[in-house]
């Protein structure tokens, strides 16, 4: 070796030094750790925390599966789960978060004619603030509680005005000679009908407001919206398999009266697929959907 | 217990369990890698390397050692992400693209893990173990030895070398990520995370539709990319997937396992020095930033400002609810203090003052407590620079640990410290000046570049957390970033060892009245001021365009 230059012999030492380390972390230390993994006690774990209905496997009791009709609705006997931007949605193929901003609060409309037409506009898009908006108010709707929040209109939507006019020192327009509801499309009626005195318009399809400042109208909606946050919100991983209390609670009378079952009822189940924080203080509360709804099918099937 | 007080008790449990393992396992560092002796496997080891142990190299050779590992370790993963698809336990899997390939090798080496691409339908499982899974463990081993090689430059004396590269490697490794990397892992799957090989397995849901659900070698993986502050996650949802991160207390687990090494090495910085004091200011001053950042970015989420996160009431967008905001504020913080970058929510997601703390987190050099092993060697130069103002201000050759600090050393400190903002700033300048680089923003505006912003910054300082929106696996920012990503890890190493060759060639001074002292609370705070000043300086133009600007609105 010793006759080698010395580049080589480091390359060489290199090359050694990393297949020595490779067989070790990249294969024994895997294999180790798999073969403990097969123990009792962590095999289910290890394996992939699965669940069985009838002996047949429906999915993982940590991976969020969708309860949906095929429109893609929600199915009213059962508890949802929250939002995803995995794949299609809930795709553990396709793990995801949406990545979106909070300032991000202006749509780009669709074309009006494909919408006629019933088809998707794939230049158009959604802002966070409206999508926010519309899954309050879908799931206020679906549990029979007011879905309004700040900054939504009543047609769910974001409400956010461009405040077209001259800017001051501070780039403010406080004299607008224009101003538009960005998000609502014409020939919808503006939800506010006046701003500083200026009459609000529709947005026009195709139109640029950017030039305005972007002004988002808190409106009138409680403090604490009857939706909670997790409801209206996607989760990191797109297959989150957990919601709020508070949203289960709030699912619980409509899901009870589906199947026909006193609410106390559905609301003990609840309590029981609860996780509290560990110790008192890690993580948050969380309610499990997956095996909370399988306990209703086992306890209380719907009968629809 | 309302979830504000368990955020907190949250923060102080691991802040507590940080300082009671501090003393025996920073002890333990110290003895394992200044040990004069082998034992039999580690023979076994040194021989089939071929390397002698007892030999010792000058920093010329240990950074050519360096260099040369990393350059093989290059070559391997490229190679065996170009040829998954005549690999074993490849699922299928098509042979990666060869700019992500480049990206994700370079990313893997230098410790970053920055993603440019989703895990789950990339990646088999042997390419995942036997490629990503190894350079979790070394790319950090590598850390722990420059580390380490770093302050023999201020214990040696008259001396040209600084130890051997190939015996720090392989005690680094062994000797102290494999066991800890063991036990974590057995404790993640305990509470959920999966390890197995099996293919994706699809199943019928209850309510008749399918799903694929995915396995895989995790808890071996997760373990080490956390302890190495690695932060490549196995899956695309990284530590937000259930599969990575089960429950609130394996998040508990993970961000213990993120700060551990990191803030134990000062203990054996001090040791090794003789002085245990000047080990315990070094972690004070990281304490003081981490500190400072924690309580900041907890605030900003809680706080929720900004127009979705005030309709929505709560910072929940991109954040589990088995976790909750405060816990996820906490990861966050966690993984931009060090040079992790794995994510439990998604900081695209973030309120822009949150989201700008976790980019200054990075910006500041990941020193609070940093990687492993660079966020000792980072602190120290920064030590370094301090004791150099302060010099200047009383007029007196700087010194720090008996060792002078004269031109030579601070040409090298100050080259240290230049070589990430100028690829942090030069990189997003470029990007912002084509519009093909533009268009991969998700989001309109000020958070766009923000976005790329960010993604500089966490290349640069071998991060690779995400403000995940932006589109990055395009030639552009393949390219670009695995270059920054090479660069910002590689320079700063050949840098630290220039100076600590340079230091152990010297004789050490005494203390003299006019020395100044480097274990005082004033010197603590002197430290952390002067960094503060210079990141501030360097970065507050850029900030002010993104999430200043978005912040403000």
């Amino acid at each position: 070796m010793n006759t080698l230059p010395g580049w080589l012999r480091q390359h060489l030492a290199a090359l050694r030094a990393l297949l020595v380390l490779t067989l070790v972390c990249g294969a024994a230390y895997p294999l180790v750790i798999t073969a403990v993994g097969r123990l009792p006690g962590l095999n289910g774990k290890a394996e992939g925390s699965y669940v069985e209905v009838d002996g047949k496997r429906v999915g993982s009791e940590l991976i969020g599966q969708p309860f949906l009709d095929g429109n893609g609705d929600p199915l009213k006997q059962y508890f949802q789960v929250r939002e995803s931007h995995a794949g299609d949605g809930w795709d553990p193929m396709a793990t995801a978060a949406s990545n979106r901003g909070m300032e991000d609060i202006v749509d780009i409309l669709p074309d009006p004619a494909l919408v006629a037409a019933g088809q998707e506009d794939e230049n158009a898009r959604e802002s966070l603030l409206t999508t926010v908006c519309a899954r309050s108010l879908k799931y206020g709707e679906l549990d029979g509680v007011d879905g309004s929040r700040p900054y939504c209109t009543d047609d769910g939507v974001g409400a956010v005005l461009s405040v077209i006019g001259p800017r001051d020192a501070t780039g403010t327009v406080s004299r607008p000679v224009k101003v538009v509801s960005v998000n609502e499309a014409c020939p919808a009626a503006p939800f506010i009908a006046e701003y500083r005195g200026v009459k609000v318009e529709c947005a026009a399809y195709g139109e640029d407001y950017g030039e305005g400042q972007m002004v988002p109208v808190r409106g009138d909606a409680p403090e604490r919206p009857a939706v909670p946050a997790d409801a209206v919100t996607a989760s990191g991983s797109g297959i989150d398999p957990h919601i709020s209390p508070q949203w289960a609670r709030l699912q619980a009378g409509r899901v009870a009266a589906a199947r026909g079952v006193p609410v106390d009822r559905v609301e003990r189940l609840i309590g029981e697929h609860t996780t509290g924080r560990a110790l008192g203080f890690m993580g948050a509360p969380a309610v499990n959907v997956l095996t909370l709804n399988i306990a209703l099918d086992e306890t209380a099937p719907f009968q629809g | 217990m309302g979830s504000t007080t368990a955020g907190v008790v949250f923060i102080v449990s691991l802040l507590v369990a940080l300082a009671l393992v501090h003393v025996p396992l920073g002890d333990h560092m110290y003895r394992v890698l200044n040990s004069t002796k082998h034992n039999k496997v580690e023979r076994g080891i040194y021989r089939a390397i071929g390397v002698d142990p007892d030999s010792e190299q000058k920093w010329s050779t240990y950074a050519k050692s360096v260099l040369a590992f990393s350059l093989i370790s290059f070559l391997l993963l490229y190679g065996l992400q170009r040829l998954q698809d005549k690999l074993l336990l490849n699922l299928g899997l098509d042979p990666v693209p060869d700019h992500v390939a480049w990206n994700t090798a370079a990313s893997f080496v230098a410790n970053t893990n920055w993603q440019a691409y989703s895990g789950e339908n990339t990646m088999g499982h042997l390419v995942q173990m036997g490629g990503l899974a190894v350079q979790n463990f070394v790319s950090a081993a590598v850390g722990i030895a420059v580390a380490i090689a770093f302050v023999r430059g201020f214990v040696r004396k008259r001396t040209q070398e600084l130890g051997n590269f190939w015996v720090d490697l392989t005690r680094a490794t062994f000797k102290i990520l494999l066991p800890i990397a063991a036990v974590g892992a057995i404790v993640l799957m305990a509470g959920g995370v999966v390890q197995n090989f099996a293919d994706p397995q699809a199943v019928t849901t209850v309510t008749g539709g399918s799903q694929t659900v995915t396995g895989g070698p995790v808890a071996s993986q997760e373990a080490i990319k956390l302890l190495g502050t690695n932060g490549g996650g196995f899956y695309n949802a990284n530590s937000a997937h259930p599969f990575e991160n089960a429950t609130g207390w394996t998040n508990w687990i993970e961000i213990f396992l993120i700060l551990v090494i990191a803030s134990s090495l000062p203990r054996t910085f001090g040791r090794m020095v003789g002085q245990k004091k000047q080990g315990y200011a070094i972690v004070a001053v990281m304490g003081v930033l981490a500190l400072l950042s924690i309580t900041a970015t907890t605030a900003a989420q809680v706080a929720h400002h900004g127009t979705v996160a005030e309709a929505v009431g709560a910072s929940m967008e991109g954040v589990e609810q088995r976790f909750g905001v405060e816990n996820s504020a906490m990861f966050a913080s966690a993984t931009t203090l060090t040079s992790t970058g794995a994510v439990n929510s998604f900081h695209d997601s973030y309120t822009s003052l949150g989201g700008a703390v976790l980019m200054l987190n990075m910006m500041v050099g990941e020193v609070a407590p940093g990687g492993v092993g660079s966020g000792l060697y980072g602190m120290l130069i920064l030590a370094v620079i301090t004791v150099f103002v302060a010099g200047l201000m009383v007029g007196r050759t700087p010194e720090y640990l008996g060792k002078k600090i004269g031109a030579r050393e601070i040409k090298f400190a100050s080259m240290y410290f230049l070589v990430t903002p100028a690829l942090v700033l030069i990189g997003t300048a470029t990007a912002m000046a084509f519009e093909g680089p533009r268009e991969g923003m998700n989001n309109p505006g000020a958070h766009g570049f923000s976005e790329v912003l960010y993604a500089f910054t966490s290349a640069s300082n071998n991060n690779g957390s995400a403000f995940a929106g932006l589109t990055v696996n395009t030639w552009f920012y393949d390219i670009a970033l695995g270059l920054c990503m090479l660069l910002g890890r590689f320079l700063p190493i050949i840098l630290a060892l220039g100076l600590a060759g340079s230091l152990a060639r010297q004789t050490p001074v005494p203390v003299s009245a006019g020395t100044l002292p480097t274990h005082r609370p004033q010197f603590v705070g002197m430290v952390a001021g002067v960094t503060l000043i210079l990141v501030a300086l360097t970065f507050f133009p850029a900030l002010a365009l993104g999430p200043l600007a978005e912040g403000i609105h």
